[in-house]
């Protein structure tokens, strides 16, 4: 009896796996048949109770469908109706309620006594996280508290962060992971163009003849994306190319692969305006009614030392200077710099040259995590803009993002030190116009910027910041050089809250630690890379006495006096506190979706105007708020013009010598999400990548006679960490280089990472610093 | 255990080569499109060692061009 119920379910469920990859294929293929009596016999309805949502993990927001049953998440299918992913869903996607049942959920709220955690009630452990943000304002005034939070915050949660540090504490102590991932898109959005986040949409993959993907891995990174771009090449042969410094899995799906040295993807970015600007292939239409040319300040440092501080001051320059100042970037000087051939320089050149081409460029943390990251950023929208290769469908230069709400919550409720849900807080009438929607008096809200996230932490150890709370994300792993900040974060007289769902080298340096709710076990919204906001409800009860983030930040600010402002009803917050978020935004430029909409359909994307989502911003044929009457207007910038920028090339803040030869670089790899915090407890994850390794060039390993398993010993001037060898396993560094992920917590590869940053987005360079590397 | 659902894309010209060889294999189910170049694959494991057998069996076929997993059921054993 038994073993029939068992047989007939496993029946029941591979035929609803048929049938999901019957209905994927159905939206990627119009029109496809299958054998008629095949997909009889699927059965019609289950116990099984299917509710869509964003996917937990990466930037991408694939729609899926949660399957659930008798109050346990137990399926996971791509939804079909979600133009993102049209069905499909990768590996992290489909395991991912998997990560809800680890062992080890936090379930107790802990705290810390003598040197031991000791269980205690949730109303206890957030009366004292209330009173110790108090008493530290009291002692140490109110810049001495901070909050730290992540792209994995839902919009909710975020908010409330933002109304309770900005709008009632008064302070500008308010960051996010994003700032080490994301930052760098945002000025370099905000250089360029004034405004934030991408102007196309993901639909540019369906119109675009070449994709060329700047220092990106998205086989791995942003899976299901480029199985789109795939599913392209196969219908349309489209033309990938993969430029970056490392053969990876996208090297090899792609139609080329060009490696450059790392830092010198800015001489061949020029470059490629240089060629573009020789062979006339510029827009010289588009370029005269809609572009600016700019220079800024060089030789901006590294903000290697604390308390750092660096502000660009723009210039217009003409496009004669512009065309002046390439010539130091022939393809013969460019190639020189970066390794890369002239032919090949002139290659990519043609694809964006070429008028009857569309030109997709993707790229995520190779331009971000770079110290002259917003150079390389409007270096990118350089090309675009001199060809007039922009908001237009295929015609796209897109800013991939890491993390499922870095664009939804970090970029647009504004949880950087600087940011407020609609502008910044060194602007007056930004002020007065959250002052009154948080009903707060302005005066609470601080004109200055205060830490952002590296010099948080470096103010942490120095003592200038006595209490943090730390919310979805994981610093004790990934800050770089994080030895510094480990010990800073361990020192006397520092209180540190930690809310989440497991056990992590963060809450072990936690005085209080707070289980939360995950994801489907309460109700939120993410936003995507491409301004799609998705909504999800509960689906399922949190364990124990776990608690969602935005209702701990409540709970807390009824507690120091805030209830006024934090007046949202339990039941009902969430949709409050959006309906009160979405006024932040209202008007043509930044209008979000109501939340009906949302629930209605898998997401919308702002500017949701007219009962309608904008796909392609600054766009007069799409976008209702280009009001200049022309065919395109950049209405970030008061003028209505975008920037050309000219940005040099200069070298990174370490770089290799006799005593540490090599290049190291960390990154991702596609089992793992960030930290692995969640997906090493996914048992079917963590065995297909059970820990770190560091990858050598198969020639550099010989040489020093190193093959696969054996342990290597790299070095920096931060320290030193020994791991097994990779060698041409999944990615190909070249020669002198070395990479590195950073998911394993027992090999934390940060320790020997360099804290140099983007002087302008302050986002750090993981990308590349010095290192030896020994047999050990 | 794992219940995969792919669609997988062969090589051109290759789509009934690359059906036969999927079928060939025990976890697979297969079900090729009548009119396009695609075949929906379920595959069914009982544990974690077959299931990454089977990953490389599916890796080694040459007419496959690309594996595009669609979902994924976590049948338990009770
Ligand atoms: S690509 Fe990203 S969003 Fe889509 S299923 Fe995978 S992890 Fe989730």
């Amino acid at each position: 009896m038994y073993q029939s119920v068992q047989t007939n379910r496993r029946s029941f469920i591979k035929k609803m796996a048929m049938l999901s990859a019957m209905t994927a294929a159905a939206s990627m293929f119009p029109g496809i048949l299958f054998a008629e009596e095949q997909e009889r016999g699927i059965p019609e309805g289950a116990n099984l109770d299917w509710k869509k949502t964003p996917c937990r993990f990466c930037g991408v927001g694939c729609g899926v469908l949660v399957g659930t049953e008798n109050g346990k998440a137990i399926a996971v299918k791509g939804d079909p109706k979600s133009p993102v992913n049209k069905g499909l869903c990768c590996v992290k996607g489909y395991h991912s309620i998997l990560a809800l049942y680890g062992k080890d959920r936090l379930t107790k709220p802990l705290v810390k006594k003598n040197g031991t955690y000791v269980e205690t009630s949730m109303k206890e452990a957030l009366d004292l996280v209330a009173s110790k943000m108090q008493e530290t304002i009291k002692d140490h005034g109110k810049d001495a508290v901070s909050i730290y939070g992540s792209g994995q915050w839902t919009i909710p949660d975020g908010y409330a962060a933002s109304k309770l540090f900005k709008g009632c504490i008064g302070t500008n102590n308010v960051e996010a992971n994003a700032r080490l991932c994301m930052a760098t898109a945002v000025t370099g959005f905000l250089t360029s163009f004034g405004i934030d986040e991408p102007m196309g949409c993901y639909e540019d993959i369906d119109h675009a003849d070449t994709f060329v993907l700047w220092g990106n891995n998205m086989a791995e990174m942003h899976p299901v994306l480029f199985s789109r771009l795939l599913d392209q090449r196969l219908k349309r042969g489209v033309k990938i190319i993969d430029f970056a410094t490392r053969t990876t899995r996208t090297s090899m799906a792609a139609d080329k692969s060009i490696l450059f040295n790392p830092q010198s993807d800015l001489a061949v970015g020029n470059a490629i305006c240089y060629e573009i600007i020789k062979n006339g292939w510029t827009n010289d239409q588009f370029i005269e009614a809609h572009c600016n040319f700019n220079k800024g300040l060089t030789n901006m440092g590294y903000g290697l030392e604390d308390n750092y501080k660096f502000t660009d001051k723009p210039e217009k320059i003409s496009f004669e200077d512009y065309k002046n100042f390439l010539e130091d970037y022939t393809p013969e000087k460019a190639s020189k710099i970066s390794g890369v051939s002239v032919k090949d320089i002139k290659y990519l050149a043609t694809h964006f040259g070429d008028p009857n081409k569309k030109v997709m460029s993707f790229w995520c943390m190779g331009p971000n995590q770079h110290s002259r990251g917003t150079w390389m950023n409007n270096i990118i929208y350089n090309i675009h803009l001199l060809t007039g290769k922009i908001s237009e469908p295929g015609n796209s230069p897109f800013s991939l993002t890491g993390q499922p709400s870095a664009c939804g919550t970090v970029r647009e409720v504004g949880t950087l030190t600087h940011k407020l849900p609609h502008g910044v807080v060194m602007n007056k009438e930004h002020r007065e116009f959250a002052a009154k929607i948080w009903d707060v008096p302005v005066e609470n809200i601080s004109p200055k910027p205060t830490y952002h996230t590296v010099e948080m932490f470096r103010a942490l150890d120095r003592g200038d910041i006595r209490f943090m709370w730390i919310q979805v994300t994981n610093p004790m792993v990934t800050m770089p050089k994080l030895k510094r900040y480990r010990d800073g974060a361990k020192k006397e007289g520092r209180f540190i809250v930690v809310s989440d769902i497991y056990p992590t080298p963060t809450t072990d340096i936690a005085d209080v630690i707070l289980p939360s709710a995950m994801w489907i076990e309460r109700e939120g919204m993410y936003g995507n890379s491409e301004r799609r906001t998705q909504y999800f409800e509960q689906m399922i009860d949190p364990p124990g006495e776990a608690m969602s983030d935005t209702w701990q930040l409540i709970e807390v600010a009824k507690r120091m006096g805030f209830e006024k402002q934090f007046h949202y009803k339990e039941e009902t917050h969430i949709s409050e506190i959006y309906n009160e978020y979405r006024r932040h935004h209202e008007g043509k430029k930044h209008n979000m979706a109501p939340l009906e909409v949302l629930k209605s359909q898998p997401g919308a994307m702002w500017p949701y105007v007219d009962g309608k989502s904008t796909q392609w911003r600054f766009n007069a044929k799409y976008d209702p708020a280009c009001s200049n009457g022309k065919d395109f207007h950049f209405y970030g910038k008061k003028d209505g013009k975008a920037v050309i920028w000219q940005r040099p090339y200069e070298p990174a803040a370490e770089e290799p010598d006799a005593e540490y030869p090599y290049w190291l670089c960390t990154g991702r790899v596609v089992e793992h999400w960030h930290t692995g915090s969640m997906t090493r407890r996914i048992p079917v994850l963590h065995q297909a990548m059970p820990h770190a390794y560091v990858e050598l060039n198969p020639g550099d390993a010989k040489r020093m006679q190193i093959r696969t398993g054996d342990m290597v010993k790299l070095t920096t001037r931060r320290g030193s960490i020994t791991m097994p060898a990779s060698v041409n396993e999944r990615g190909v560094p070249a020669p002198m280089q070395v990479f590195v992920p950073f998911f394993d917590e027992n090999m934390l590869i940060n320790d020997i990472t360099l804290d140099s940053f983007c002087p302008i987005s302050k986002e750090p360079d993981y990308k590349k610093c010095a290192v030896k590397v020994e047999k050990a | 255990m794992p219940i995969k659902s792919y669609l997988v894309h062969p090589h051109d010209g290759k789509k009934e080569v690359l059906a036969h060889a999927l079928a060939a294999i025990t976890e697979c189910e297969v079900l090729p499109a009548e009119n396009k170049d695609v075949i929906v694959l379920v595959t069914e494991t009982d544990t974690k060692i077959e299931e990454e057998i089977l990953k490389e069996k599916l890796e080694a076929i040459p007419s496959i061009k690309l594996l595009a997993m669609v979902s994924g059921f976590d049948a338990p054993k009770n």
